[in-house]
């Protein structure tokens, strides 16, 4: 646990001092390395597509980026495409998170139960999910059902397995503190595993909501008129280069977006304990 | 005087694939209302697994064990009779604060009533935490973490007090002056209190009876009583005095002969 310097922090040593500025200094280099990566790049693939070193018809340019984002900004497609992809994606990543917890808890409730369903759990997680793709269309038909149960799919099975270890991982003598307490199973679940289990959720959430992403794009691939997915699709067909690099751009953003988040939670969290 | 519990012939052994091991084998022992028994024994010789027998988390294989008259189904499932159980580590929950850590067993038992909390409000004030109740675990020294722990024990008002080897995870120097602290805490109280530990010192400095286990599968080797002159309070005091060096001599020829069988 941390503790933080208050206001009246001691007098710094000239040692500190040194050290402070050393830090700082490793940290501006840092900051200046990863934005100087990403001009130059951008330089380079500018240059390349202005000098004809590149065919921007099939490598598009960042500045032909830039002016297709004004006119997705302009003509609302931004809005809806991403708005599409953002909710499917939450719709997806929470049901993942609330059925992963459910099925997590049962099977440590039930330690018979787990023992008879792991091989099964073991197989449907090694799947490759875009194989259940088809299947998904033929049953539930195209559109947000389909894509947000392709994100479930996607998800679900590993989110269930690594909950379900950390949940037996638990260290025991703290179940058998409960029980010496009076305290039943139920107890030992509420008390114990799963308010220990708060940095493994939360850690399962954020590999969470990058797979639900990857499975609702699979199923925009394959189910949709809208969204980000169909975008890129349906640019890579009509060769509108543009349309796709700029999608996945902003799928880049989302991704980091998502991220940010839970890791502001986990942070928040660690301020808590 | 009469013993309130009494262990007869008690067995047990693990099960797993690979085969039986016997944990404890002809138990036989008795604790008499208000005394503190230290039981020492070889590491790994089934110590804990007694505790849990008593504290009724494991049933008896063989043999019976009788709390006050009844056998273990029957007192576990009596509130009148509660064991409280303090474990090697205090197990602490860090995302409680102490107060909520202390109150856990009464909330377990549903029996938060005002005069309960309040019972518990003034243990944390006796035992000098009032002040630490809103913090977190991780602020407290290793002995506050073991008081409140006992605190925690004590709240549920156990009629019997079951101590698996508490300090164990302490420091020397925290150890002693604990250990001492904890004991005279329970002697005040009057409770009856069995307490589990492979340090010999430990045993003779705080028990006033002392059970010796053989080796696996455990059995009882020999008992003695304990009895000192001078107040139990100095922990240090106590180690200086002949009669301690006395039942030292005795028990470690015990437990070393014991040792030579292997």
């Amino acid at each position: 646990m941390s503790k933080k310097t208050s206001e009246s922090s001691p007098p710094v040593s000239s040692r500190q001092e040194q050290f402070l500025r050393a830090h700082h200094r490793q940290h501006h280099i840092i900051t200046l390395g990863r934005l100087s990566i990403l001009i130059l790049f951008l330089g380079f693939w500018e240059t390349a597509a202005r000098l004809a070193w590149i065919d921007s018809f099939f490598f598009s340019s960042p500045s032909g980026i830039v002016q297709y984002l004004f006119q997705m900004v302009a003509d609302r497609s931004l809005f809806t495409h991403t708005g599409v992809t953002l909710f499917e994606t939450v719709a997806s990543f929470l049901l993942v998170t609330v059925l992963s917890l459910a099925a997590a808890t049962l099977l440590w409730y039930q330690r018979g139960l787990s023992s008879i369903l792991e091989p099964y759990l073991v197989v449907l997680n090694a799947l490759p999910k875009s194989a259940l793709a088809p299947l998904l269309i033929v049953w539930l038909g195209t559109g947000a059902n389909t894509i947000i149960v392709a994100g479930i799919s996607v998800a679900v099975f590993g989110s269930i397995i690594s909950l379900y270890t950390g949940f037996c991982q638990v260290d025991s003598e703290m179940c058998k503190l409960i029980y010496t307490l009076g305290g039943s199973r139920k107890d030992a679940l509420v008390k114990v595993i799963l308010p220990s289990s708060i940095p493994l959720i939360l850690s399962s959430m954020k590999v969470n909501i990058g797979l639900s992403l990857v499975g609702v794009i699979i199923g925009e691939f394959l189910a949709a008129r809208r969204g980000l997915g169909y975008l890129i699709i349906y640019g890579s067909q009509v060769f509108q280069l543009n349309m796709v690099i700029t999608s996945i751009i902003i799928l880049c953003a989302i991704a980091m977006i998502f991220y940010k988040l839970i890791q502001s939670a986990e942070h928040f969290y660690r301020k808590l304990y | 005087m009469q013993p309130i519990l009494s262990l007869r012939e008690v067995s047990y052994s693990y099960h797993n694939l690979k085969g039986e091991t016997p944990a404890l084998s002809h138990i036989n022992l008795q604790v008499t209302e208000g005394s503190f028994v230290a039981v020492v024994g070889p590491s790994g010789c089934g110590k804990s697994t007694l505790l849990s027998l008593i504290a009724g988390l494991l049933p008896p294989e063989d043999g019976e064990i009788l709390y006050r008259g009844l056998s273990s189904r029957d007192y576990c499932a009596d509130t009148a009779l509660r064991i409280g159980y303090m474990l090697q580590r205090d197990h602490l929950f860090e995302w409680r604060t102490v107060y909520q850590n202390v109150i856990l067993g009464l909330e377990l038992t549903h029996s938060l009533s005002g005069e309960n909390t309040d019972y518990v409000l003034k243990l944390l004030n006796d035992y000098g935490l009032y002040g630490f109740k809103d913090k977190k675990p991780s602020e407290l020294s290793g002995g506050m973490r073991q008081r409140a722990a006992l605190i925690r024990t004590m709240a549920i008002h156990p009629d019997l007090l079951l101590l698996d080897e508490p300090f164990s995870a302490l420091d020397f120097q925290t150890r002693l002056s604990v250990s001492a602290d904890i004991a005279s805490i329970i002697r005040k109280t009057g409770k009856t209190a069995l307490l589990i530990t492979h340090d010999l010192s430990e045993a003779i400095t705080l028990a006033d009876h002392v059970i010796v286990l053989s080796r696996r599968p455990a059995s009882v080797k020999c008992e003695m009583s304990i009895l000192y002159d001078i107040s139990r309070q100095d922990p240090l005091a106590i180690r200086g005095t002949a009669a301690y060096q006395e039942y030292f001599n005795q028990l470690w020829e015990v437990l070393t002969d014991e040792q030579k069988n292997v």
